[in-house]
């Protein structure tokens, strides 16, 4: 391949332990700009506990120890001096939940502009239909940006929360397991509509669903109990996974 | 075989028949408490009406005039029965005491369950806890040798009035309103602080604009559940308004509410007389006070289910 691509994010030997237990044992791994990435591996094995430290939300968790360096934009986010308010502007995050607050889809959408103290009706108002439509869902609510978000349906819900982050305009997007709880019609919208945002986020995703993470990732990572087993382009790690275990656990025979 | 399955299943089980018993039993016991509430209620109003059907006080006169004197009879020969005085100072020791109390009690709460959720909220539930248990005379007495004298060398006066009210009702609604408030703020879902943490927003940020504002009704029910503890109070106020009748001038001069011309009545006046009824009738109002209360809590509740 002659294409360069950048790496935005770089995760270089990262142990964390929720009190002495270890969760990642090791984690090096870089993450190209403009690519989506899947993180896939049997349930407990430490995909969320990962994607959590690439955003410092683990900091959040007491008795939490982290060793390692991440690396965003070349800046060890794990540094005496980082700003976490700030690296989460930069590094938005998507949950399996989706966890709209309980106030109005305009509300939601504005929340992190109105955190950076923007109130300019005007900025506000374009900030909502542009991130409602880059999130394949102002069509079904412009009509009703003034309602409670609560009362979306789940599937809807979970794209006004991708707006709300699309709002802040991110360089990352970090989504853990976006559409486990959705219908397939409600997954295959948002699947469509993370291939479109490809081209202006790098988008890491933990997915359950190995069909989702074939069609839409460019390059899939297979975790097991705290390990990285193997990294590589996706169509590699489903067509010729080179560890017995990512072939066994891509085939179905354990997990 | 096939016999005797239709047999046990024809046949009321063990189970079935002590489910019916303990349904019997706790409708009757609904049933009783319905009926008590019902008769305090008819007693209340029967009593306290007759001071406008029988007595013929003019309800208007009963709201706004402001001579307490039931016993006798005014130029126009209807009893001075003018609760003004009292609902003035019903009112202003519940809102004064509850405006004071609300930024303590949320305060305290967002420090119980956002800033120190386990060492903060290990120390601090069993102090609201206690707080709440100790019994309004203690209050009272403790606002009787500490409070008034305080009133008295800061403001002036004879430190018996609306101000050691307030105070003492402040610090007896502020457990209760803090351990509501803990309950509102710790019903608000971690993912909606995960989420706004995770926009960027700081500690404070989500405190503010998404902790405080979804518990909204939460903390609106605790303040009104405790303006409605300090209006029904009696005792400790009792103790330190002063118990004059009259039209407060001022915060430290002294004043009266509902409940402690109540207390203060009761066992002076005979059953059936003018000055019975009159005091009947402060109970009907403050009984209609904690209805409209509950119907308020009632309506937020509602409300905050969405
Ligand atoms: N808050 C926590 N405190 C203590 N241990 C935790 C915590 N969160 C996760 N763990 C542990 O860390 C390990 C990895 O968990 P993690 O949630 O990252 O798994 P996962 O790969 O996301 O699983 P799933 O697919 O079920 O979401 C598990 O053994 C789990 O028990
Ligand atoms: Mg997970």
């Amino acid at each position: 391949m002659v294409e360069q691509t950048n790496k935005i994010i770089s995760s270089n030997d990262v142990h964390l332990f929720y009190g002495r237990n270890e969760a990642l044992k090791g984690i090096t791994m870089d993450f190209n700009e403009s690519e989506i990435t899947a993180l896939i591996g049997p349930s407990g094995c430490g995909k969320s506990t990962f994607l959590r430290t690439l955003n410092r939300m683990n900091d959040l968790i007491p008795n939490v120890t982290i060793t390692g360096t991440v690396k965003l934009h070349q800046q060890n986010i794990y540094a005496p001096d980082t700003d976490t308010v700030a690296l989460r502007k930069e590094i938005g995050m998507v949950f399996q939940q989706p966890n709209p607050f309980p106030f109005s889809i305009y509300e939601n959408v504005v929340y992190g502009l109105r955190l950076a103290g923007i109130r300019d009706r005007r900025q506000l108002d374009e900030a909502v239909e542009t991130s409602l439509q880059q999130a394949a869902i102002w069509d079904e609510v412009k009509d009703k940006l003034h309602e409670s978000a609560l009362s979306l349906s789940g599937g809807q819900q979970q794209r006004v929360c991708i707006a709300r982050v699309l709002a802040v305009k991110p360089d990352v997007i970090l989504l853990d397991e976006p559409t486990s709880a959705l219908d397939p019609i409600s997954s295959g919208q948002i699947e469509n509509m993370l291939l479109e945002l490809k081209d202006q986020y790098t988008i890491i995703l933990v997915t359950h669903n190995m069909q989702q993470a074939s069609r839409i990732s460019d390059k899939t990572a297979f975790f097991l109990q705290g390990h990285l087993i193997e990294y590589a382009d996706t169509k590699t790690i489903f067509l010729n996974p080179q560890q017995k275990e990512t072939e066994d656990y891509i085939t179905g025979r354990f997990g | 075989m096939h016999d005797q399955i239709k047999e046990s299943l024809l046949k009321k089980s063990r189970a079935t028949r002590s489910e019916r018993r303990g349904k019997l039993i706790s409708l009757f016991c609904t049933a009783i408490i319905i009926l008590v509430v019902v008769s305090i209620f008819y007693f209340v109003a029967s009593k306290g009406l007759a001071t406008f059907f029988s007595n013929k006080v003019n309800v208007w006169d009963f709201l706004s005039k402001t001579v307490w004197n039931p016993g006798s009879t005014d130029s126009h020969g209807n009893p001075q029965a003018g609760a003004f005085p009292m609902i003035i100072g019903s009112f202003a020791v519940t809102l004064l005491s509850a405006i004071i109390a609300t930024p303590f009690a949320i305060a305290t709460a967002i420090f119980m369950t956002e800033i120190s959720p386990t060492k903060g909220y290990k120390i601090l539930q069993p102090v609201t806890e206690l707080l709440v248990g100790i019994p309004s005379v203690v209050y009272g007495f403790i606002g009787l040798s500490v409070v008034v004298p305080f009133v008295r060398h800061t403001f002036g006066g004879t430190g018996f009035g609306i101000l050691a009210g307030t105070f003492v009702l402040f610090v007896m609604i502020l457990p209760t309103v803090t351990s509501m408030s803990v309950d509102a703020l710790r019903a608000v879902p971690r993912y909606y602080r995960e989420a706004s943490l995770a926009l960027g927003a700081t500690r404070w940020q989500t405190i503010y604009k998404v902790v405080l504002r979804s518990a909204t009704p939460g903390l609106a029910t605790a303040v009104i559940f405790g303006m409605s503890r300090a209006f029904g109070e009696a005792l400790a106020v009792q103790m330190v308004i002063g118990n004059a009748a009259l039209l407060p001038h001022n915060l430290v001069s002294p004043a009266s509410t509902l409940t402690s011309v109540l207390t203060m009545g009761m066992g002076n006046t005979v059953m059936g007389s003018v000055s019975n009824n009159a005091l009947w009738s402060l109970a009907l109002l403050l009984l209609l006070m904690s209805l409209i209360f509950n119907l308020i809590i009632n309506r937020i509740a509602k409300k905050g289910e969405l």
